[in-house]
């Protein structure tokens, strides 16, 4: 008897399709897995299920019963939550407060003593023991989230839906999710995990439904699933390469010298600390950890957004500390910045016009000052073409184009400016995994026409897979270097986390 | 001397009184994330339509009744464009102000004629506290007063309360914050937003009332005067608590006080020079704000599902 099912489920936004006729089953008590890539109507689905969306067309039963879903309200007194990707909490609040907000059977005085306890009880049961009475800006992101799976169990939720829980976590804290997962489902909680990440699939649930286009492509049993390569297909629709190909580095000449760099904020925190590192020609030098832990920093600094407040960062052997981006750039610096909407492009305007950012002054692109467009039109197809591209014209909207058609005419005007450092910061955060090979391929290829390339990532499978060298960041130090052939997943994991 | 102090601290606290009343609204709507920049004219209609109320029925009451009734309506409206139209806070507030000055502008003059005599109505009257306005310095000051200014200091205790311990206060102050995380727990984010400037603009009228009906004894054109500005600068300068709201409006109220009392004590100061007082207070008051804000991280952003 399945627990939940939802039949033909269709959602509509005007003229684009996010579901169509979308049906699966999920029993009590297992983990059910929803596959698909970005856009393959994942969210969509489990957002009509909580409530934010109603569905054009379809149904949904719980236990058999016909049950309607207006809002999330609905939702909660059917049994079901969710646990955002993006964390539904009130920093401001305290960790009770949170718990407690807008709960149908509040007392118009509150009582948080009372909750408190209840809370506490709670926790204790699933280990997941948190201060009710610190602030939640205070928590770290592992205890957010624990916060709001505590927040559903603390509403009776039978059904929780988990939302790409694992992007923000350390391989330890991930670990820690499953245990409390596997406890949830042992009590007769039902799971629905939403996710790309096929190793977690395999490891954590018990039925997978793969989702393409917003259509369901196939459910299967993960039991009899042999091997990733088979969901990957599902998911993806044609046979993709999960290993990248690459052949051994040849190191050059150091082209990216960093000595004892260290950045202090407005307030006096350190979050960089005596940070060394080297960059050869022909190498890939890959910076882990979990996000937060002093990457954007190390990246700025160098980048010359921000000011070091010591340190020497030598490029070419020429020393650049202190030197303004402008500089920077000129010294062959191309950069690929960690959020493309807010540093890589400018939505609002052409491709053209985003791809001439970084050389409008300079000749062929501009004579006198005045801008050559007949040249500019002429190389921005060029470029479209040579970096797959897909976009109706150069004069397009750059915002209308889909996340991975945008990085990659950003990774175009990065790697057109044949720069000898790449610095290439979550250069696949977002995409589908056809966008995110193609761009790894191409950084690859990059390096061996022998450039630097310094890659920043909180994906461990792209650090293990693209990266020469690993160096793993935790709080604004380095916490070590490996080798890609010597580096494995539990090192890495517990360097990640401080541990080591 | 001890007559002076008297004296200040009286007009100081009666000066205080309609900023007091007006942003402890404000800290309503704010926390719920709604930034009350028609506060100014809405207050100024209150002050009309109080002396119309009262002028009509020969009580001051029912005037506030009427005051309060008029200023609801006015912030139904900014809360109409604001939430349920998501138009720009500032935009809406300022159209509002401007409309206020002229409404109450033409009202006025429809209704008492401009050349006529000031008709008399019935005003707030003082109503001492048997004992406690017989304590020296303060006695007079705080317990010689009338009905709103004691409803003013007992609303900061309740405003307080409300916010920190019940239900309602927990769901205003999560509003202001994140509603889409309100959102996810079934909170009717728009309802709360609603209730919290309707509140605000209940508030402001019944400021606007004190302020023609306690302060003065009539309505004068423009007679807010950048009083409603000075309330959303308080509850800035409060930190949008109740109780610091308090204090921001005593401090405001003192600039007036003392200017008054400048004035009559006749120093050589140029009198223009003096006016400007309460108003510098503030500038100076705000900008010397160095600490960490409680400002609700939503404020002033309308709600889009």
């Amino acid at each position: 008897m399945a627990f939940l099912e939802m039949r033909h489920i269709t959602k509509r936004f005007k003229n684009v399709i996010a579901n169509e006729d979308v049906s699966f089953q999920v029993k009590k008590g297992e983990v059910h897995a929803l596959l698909g890539e970005n856009g393959a109507g994942k969210s969509t689905l489990m957002n009509i299920l909580y409530g934010m969306y109603e569905p054009t067309e379809g149904e949904i039963f719980l236990e058999d019963k016909k049950i309607r879903i207006k809002d999330p309200k609905d939702a909660i007194d059917q049994g079901i939550g969710m646990v955002h990707q993006h964390f539904m909490l009130i920093p401001a609040l305290s960790v009770i407060e949170n718990v407690i907000l807008g709960m149908k059977d509040n007392k118009a005085v509150l009582d948080l003593e009372v909750a408190a306890k209840k809370f506490t009880k709670m926790a204790s049961k699933y280990n997941m023991e948190i201060d009710p009475w610190k602030k939640v800006e205070e928590l770290s992101i592992g205890e957010q989230q624990r916060l709001e799976i505590l927040k559903l169990l603390y509403r009776n939720a039978k059904l929780l839906i988990f939302d790409e829980p694992t992007a923000v976590l350390t391989p330890g804290e991930v670990e820690f999710l499953f245990k409390v997962i596997r406890q949830l489902t042992a009590e007769g909680h039902t799971v629905i995990f939403i996710s790309h990440k096929l190793t977690e699939i395999m490891e954590i649930c018990d039925c997978c439904t793969v989702l393409r286009q917003g259509k369901v492509e196939a459910t299967v049993l993960i039991k009899d699933v042999t091997d990733k390569q088979h969901l990957a297909s599902l998911m993806v629709g044609k046979n993709v390469e999960l290993i990248t190909d690459k052949e051994d580095s040849k190191p050059g000449k150091v082209i990216l010298k960093v000595e004892d760099l260290n950045y202090q904020d407005s307030n006096q925190l350190n979050l960089l600390e005596s940070i060394n590192l080297e960059i050869r020609s022909g190498e890939i030098l890959g910076i882990s950890g979990v996000d937060g832990n002093g990457q954007s920093e190390l990246i700025q600094c160098i980048t010359g957004l921000k000011k070091s407040s010591s340190g020497r960062v030598m490029i070419n052997d020429h020393d650049c500390t202190g030197y303004t981006v402008k500089q920077v750039l000129n010294e062959g610096i191309a950069h690929i910045p960690e959020d493309r909407h807010k540093m890589g492009m400018i939505k609002e305007m052409t491709i053209k016009e985003n791809l001439i950012l970084m050389s409008y002054d300079k000749s062929p692109y501009s004579k006198k000052s005045i801008l050559d467009w007949k040249w500019i039109n002429k190389h921005s197809e060029k470029l479209c073409k040579l970096y797959n591209v897909k976009t109706p014209s150069v004069d397009e909207i750059s915002g209308n184009l889909s996340g991975g058609n945008q990085q990659k005419f950003v990774v175009a005007r990065e790697l057109d400016r044949d720069p000898d450092l790449l610095i290439a910061m979550h250069p696949s955060r977002g995409l589908d995994i056809g966008a995110t090979k193609y761009i790894q391929s191409q950084i690859i290829k990059y390096r061996d026409k022998g450039a630097a390339v310094l890659l920043v990532s909180t994906e461990l499978d792209e650090i293990l897979e693209i990266s020469d060298r690993i160096v793993v960041m935790y709080d604004g130090k380095i916490m070590g270097t490996l080798k890609q052939k010597e580096a494995n997943r539990d090192e890495l994991g517990l360097l990640m986390a401080g541990v080591i | 001397m001890i007559d002076t102090i008297t004296s200040f601290l009286a007009s100081d606290i009666r000066t205080a009184i309609p900023i007091l009343i007006a942003a402890l609204g404000i800290v309503f709507s704010e926390r719920a994330g709604i930034v009350n920049i028609g506060t100014e004219g809405i207050m100024l209609t209150g002050a009309l339509m109080g002396v119309v109320g009262s002028y009509m029925t020969g009580s001051v009451f029912i005037g506030v009744i009427f005051a309060c009734l008029s200023s609801m309506v006015f912030s139904a409206i900014f809360a109409f464009f604001t939430i349920t139209v998501k138009a720009d806070q500032t935009v809406v507030g300022t159209a509002i102000n401007i409309f206020a000055s002229g409404f109450t502008i033409t009202l006025n003059r429809i209704v008492f004629n401009v050349n006529g005599n000031i008709p008399k109505i019935d005003v707030f009257n003082i109503v001492p506290i048997p004992f406690l306005s017989q304590i020296p310095i303060i006695g007079e000051a705080l317990f010689r007063q009338s009905i709103p200014v004691y409803i003013a200091f007992l609303c900061v205790p309740i405003a307080w309360f409300v916010l920190e311990k019940t239900d309602i206060g927990l769901k205003l102050r999560a509003v202001g914050e994140n509603p889409k995380a309100c959102d996810t727990v079934g909170i009717n984010v728009n309802r709360i937003r609603y209730g919290a400037v309707l509140f605000s603009g209940l508030m402001a009228g019944f400021a606007g009332a004190f302020a023609s009906m306690g302060q003065l004894s009539f309505f004068t054109e423009g007679m807010i005067s950048g009083r409603g500005f000075i309330a959303l600068a308080a509850v800035v300068f409060g930190n949008y608590k109740p109780t610091g709201v308090l204090i921001a409006a005593l401090i405001f109220g003192a600039g007036d006080a003392l200017q008054y009392q400048l004035q009559a004590s006749n120093t050589g100061i140029p009198y223009q020079m003096l006016i400007a007082l309460p108003y510098i207070i503030t500038v100076v008051a705000i900008c010397s704000m160095v600490r960490k804000s409680n400002k609700p991280a939503s404020s002033g952003v309308p709600y889009i599902k």
